[in-house]
């Protein structure tokens, strides 16, 4: 479990959160949503910690990541997964030893168990054998998606961090991500947060959504309480096209 | 302007302050370094031998050309070629090449590493990145200087004993007994020493133009060449520092 508490953030004296507050379970997909500049970018950086919040807490099952020594928040990345935009894959590596690269760094394990576990990982998020040895500029971005999540999860980890993982990716690319993620949430019950703005992927795994307006948490909910949300910075946002317009004027309609 | 430059040298002490910490994984460290020796060294010799040739050739052919006066003895051609490559062109001249070749090599691969947010992944990871990226291209460059300065003073001659065999302008007797005359071992170690600093501020000069590239393709593009500028200016400024502490 993640908790943020009060986190602000300001750079250069210009104030990017204000006092966000919020829980992020495990076993859920926990999404954080805003439009451009909203401020969530910046806010799951500071949840990680590649920002240092102003004030406030940000809360690893009890322990306070700001207070953390150096030694600890090291230890604590450990237990991290994250998966980037453009999936930040190390281009001179092959797709295995991409998979292969937290374990050689950090586990005590054989050479024979780490590649089982690398081909097991891969195999989980159905990349075929025959990529293995391939290198990433070899292959299409979903797939490299999906080797990324794959090296995310191979130190088994509690917390997986996902910053607009559909960006870039056709509709029906993207839905195979958004399952992956929420599959592999459910199945080790990792604190999953993804940073997103596509609404496909709210309403389709957004199980504890908060909304992030101007820096200030608008709304916190589930994908199920969005139909019947009053917040007119969520209706703004998530209701901003004519299609969705029409899909909430017929829900609401029964 | 000052407070830039003063900010950059912190940056720079800051950086190399976590290049050179314990490594996280000392096996994966050390395989790191002869991936580094090929691409930046193994890979320079090529660039380096043919520069050492054409130059040893230019160098013969004017120093024969310039200097026609009956009382400068005939073997002195050797001599100076010898002289120059040992104690300037083998060590400056040569870093000054490496400063754009390994130089943009390095600040690019880090720069697009940084862009493409590969660094940001490995630092997510627990991974000190500036150690694992950084200091094996530092040590790498540095263990390699000593054999590039070799090859360089080696073709170097060779190209000026290409001049004295295939050409009228000198015997080849007079260019041996020049390049064996008055020789002073401790040009090479003075040449070897140098090349050892050189090494090291090509390396980490350009690491820590690359590793700091935000931004997009630009931000790369801008990095290689801020590398290539500054590591050259160090290059040449501690050049007259170094000569001054080591030969005077």
């Amino acid at each position: 479990m993640i908790e943020v508490k009060g986190v602000s953030k300001s750079f250069d004296g210009k104030s990017v959160l204000e006092d966000i507050s919020t829980v992020f379970l495990p076993g859920k997909v926990n999404q954080i949503i805003g439009q451009s500049g909203s401020g969530k970018t910046v806010l799951m950086k500071c949840i990680i910690g590649l920002f240092d919040v102003d004030s406030g807490a940000v809360m690893y099952d009890g322990r306070n990541l700001p207070d953390m020594p150096q030694s600890e928040k090291k230890m604590l990345r450990r237990e991290v997964g994250m998966l980037f935009q453009g999936a930040a894959l190390f281009d001179s590596l092959t797709i295995m030893d991409n998979v292969l690269f937290p374990l050689e760094m950090f586990s005590a394990i054989s050479r024979e168990e780490m590649r089982k576990r690398a081909r097991f990982c891969l195999s989980r998020v159905n990349i075929p054998q025959t990529a293995y040895d391939k290198y990433p500029g070899e292959i299409s971005g979903g797939m490299q998606k999906r080797v990324a999540i794959a090296r995310a999860i191979t130190l088994n980890p509690k917390y997986l961090f996902c910053d607009e993982p559909n960006s870039g990716l056709d509709p029906v690319t993207s839905l195979v991500i958004d399952r992956l993620i929420e599959e592999i949430t459910e199945e080790y019950n990792i604190t999953t947060i993804v940073n997103t703005h596509d609404m496909n992927s709210i309403m389709e795994i957004g199980a504890h959504i908060i909304l992030i307006d101007k820096g200030h948490k608008a709304w916190e909910g589930s994908k199920d309480d969005i139909f019947t949300s009053e917040c007119k910075a969520l209706d703004d946002f998530v209701f901003a096209s004519d299609l969705y317009k029409k899909i909430k004027t017929r829900v609401n309609a029964g | 302007m000052i407070k830039k430059f003063l900010q950059e040298v912190g940056e720079y002490l800051l950086l190399m302050k976590r290049a050179f910490a314990k490594p996280d994984n000392f096996r994966m460290f050390i395989k790191q370094i002869p991936r580094e020796i090929e691409k930046l060294g193994v890979d320079s010799i090529g660039i380096i031998v043919i520069i050492s040739i054409f130059m040893g050739v230019i160098m013969t052919v004017q120093t024969v050309l310039n200097t026609e006066n009956p009382l400068l003895p005939r073997y002195s051609t050797g001599l100076v070629l010898r002289d120059t490559f040992l104690l300037e062109f083998s060590s400056t001249i040569m870093s000054l090449l490496l400063a754009g070749k390994v130089g943009s090599n390095i600040a690019s691969e880090l720069g697009s590493m940084r862009v493409s947010e590969q660094i940001d992944a490995m630092e997510i990871m627990g991974v000190n990145s500036a150690n694992y990226l950084i200091l094996p291209k530092i040590i790498a460059l540095v263990l390699f200087m000593p054999v590039l300065v070799t090859l360089c003073v080696g073709f170097g001659l060779i190209g000026g004993a290409c001049v004295a065999q295939f050409s009228d302008l000198i015997t080849m007797s007079d260019f041996i007994y020049g390049i064996q005359y008055a020789f002073i071992p401790f040009y090479y170690t003075y040449s070897v020493i140098k090349s050892l600093f050189f090494g090291f501020i090509i390396a980490s000069v350009s690491s820590f133009y690359g590793y700091y590239a935000y931004g997009g393709a630009l931000a790369v593009g801008r990095a290689s060449t801020h590398a290539v500028v500054n590591s050259s200016v160090l290059v040449l400024l501690s050049n007259i520092v170094l000569t001054n502490i080591i030969l005077t």
